[in-house]
């Protein structure tokens, strides 16, 4: 069977107070489907407790061919990283 | 109440989701596409889940030491006691999804019921099955109205299913003798009573995908009793096969 189907991008957050992270993709005919889809394919080992649905077509995304001036750049900028101040050792965890 | 009536009564809602499972089970790996192939046995494995907690609690119940895969395995066709509807073939998508669907609306008004027994184990996998069979329902409402309300292949194939499994249903509301004697003791669900929101239900979906609702009056007895369809047979010597052929083989 040929699948006419579009594409969806499923984000799932997996529990209270963290964010949705993208999952995977699906073929579904319309958004309901592909919410029930994203239900059976990716959340049956209760992974989460909710989910987005977006389809494919809709995301824009940045370019390979791009790569250079999109994030080459931000490579030797390392003042933007706040790795320059001395913590006290009372602070943990950072 | 006796133990063997309880026990036979449990087998009579037990043998529905074995069977269903099943034959959803032979669907595994064959589509029709990634998705709905993992949502039908997701189905599957929740009905083979409800399937086994209803079979432990029966074999709990028998002093001769048989276990849920005893009974699961180890009968005879004319033992099991599930409606003639779970056990038709997967001629197609659409025969699969309108069984689905018929056996769904009953069993969703079946476990709301179940919910008030007086058995505490009975209302227990009542508790759980119910949010997985409400799920079901959904899925397989929304595929019939999907195929009847699609195209004109799809309108005339999901017709034909349910022209064709029509005369399985009224099977579903049949009262066997166990059945009467758990509801008088305030443990069984009164199916008969279910009948009339039964039919409405499914006539209202029908309509809603376009369908036009079987107007035939002929319903095919049995199952319950025993008395099973062709389709039966091939069934159990699938489901059966290890068990017969390596006893008492475990995982």
């Amino acid at each position: 069977m040929k699948n006419n189907w579009p594409l969806w991008e499923v984000f799932v957050r997996s529990k209270n107070g963290l964010e949705h992270r993208h999952f995977g993709s699906l073929h579904a005919a319309d958004a309901e489907m592909a919410l029930d889809n994203a239900r059976d394919v990716y959340t049956r080992r209760s992974e989460g407790v909710s989910i987005w649905v977006v389809e494919s077509k809709n995301i824009t995304a940045s370019n390979p061919s791009e790569n250079g001036e999109m994030f080459e750049p931000a490579h030797d900028k390392v003042y933007r990283h706040p790795t320059f101040y001395n913590l006290p050792d009372e602070v943990k965890h950072m | 109440m006796k133990q063997d009536t309880l026990y036979q009564y449990i087998l009579g809602i037990a043998d529905n989701s074995l069977i269903l499972g099943q034959r959803l089970g032979e669907l595994c790996g064959h589509g029709p596409t990634l998705e709905t192939d993992i949502a039908i046995t997701n189905i599957s494995l929740d009905l083979i889940g409800q399937t086994r907690s209803y079979y432990q609690y029966a074999a709990g119940l028998c002093d001769d030491g048989r276990t849920e895969d005893d009974i699961a395995f180890l009968r005879k066709e004319r033992e099991y006691r599930n409606v003639l509807l779970v056990e038709q073939p997967n001629t197609h998508f659409g025969y699969v999804m309108v069984r689905q669907f018929f056996f769904d609306v009953f069993h969703l008004l079946f476990l709301k019921e179940l919910q008030q027994s007086s058995d505490e184990t009975l209302v227990a996998i009542a508790n759980k099955a119910v949010k997985e069979v409400t799920y079901h329902q959904r899925f397989s409402s929304d595929w019939v109205k999907r195929l009847g309300d699609g195209t004109k292949e799809s309108h005339e194939k999901i017709q034909e299913a349910v022209d064709d499994l029509w005369r399985y249903t009224e099977g579903l509301f049949y009262v066997t003798e166990v059945e009467s004697a758990a509801v008088k003791d305030g443990i069984g669900v009164a199916v008969s009573s279910l009948k009339d929101a039964y039919y409405e239900h499914i006539k209202s979906v029908l309509t809603e995908a376009t369908l036009s609702v079987p107007e035939h009056s002929f319903f095919q007895k049995g199952g319950k009793d025993g008395i099973h369809t062709e389709h039966m047979g091939y069934l159990l010597s699938d489901l059966q096969y290890m068990q017969r052929t390596f006893p008492n083989m475990n995982w």
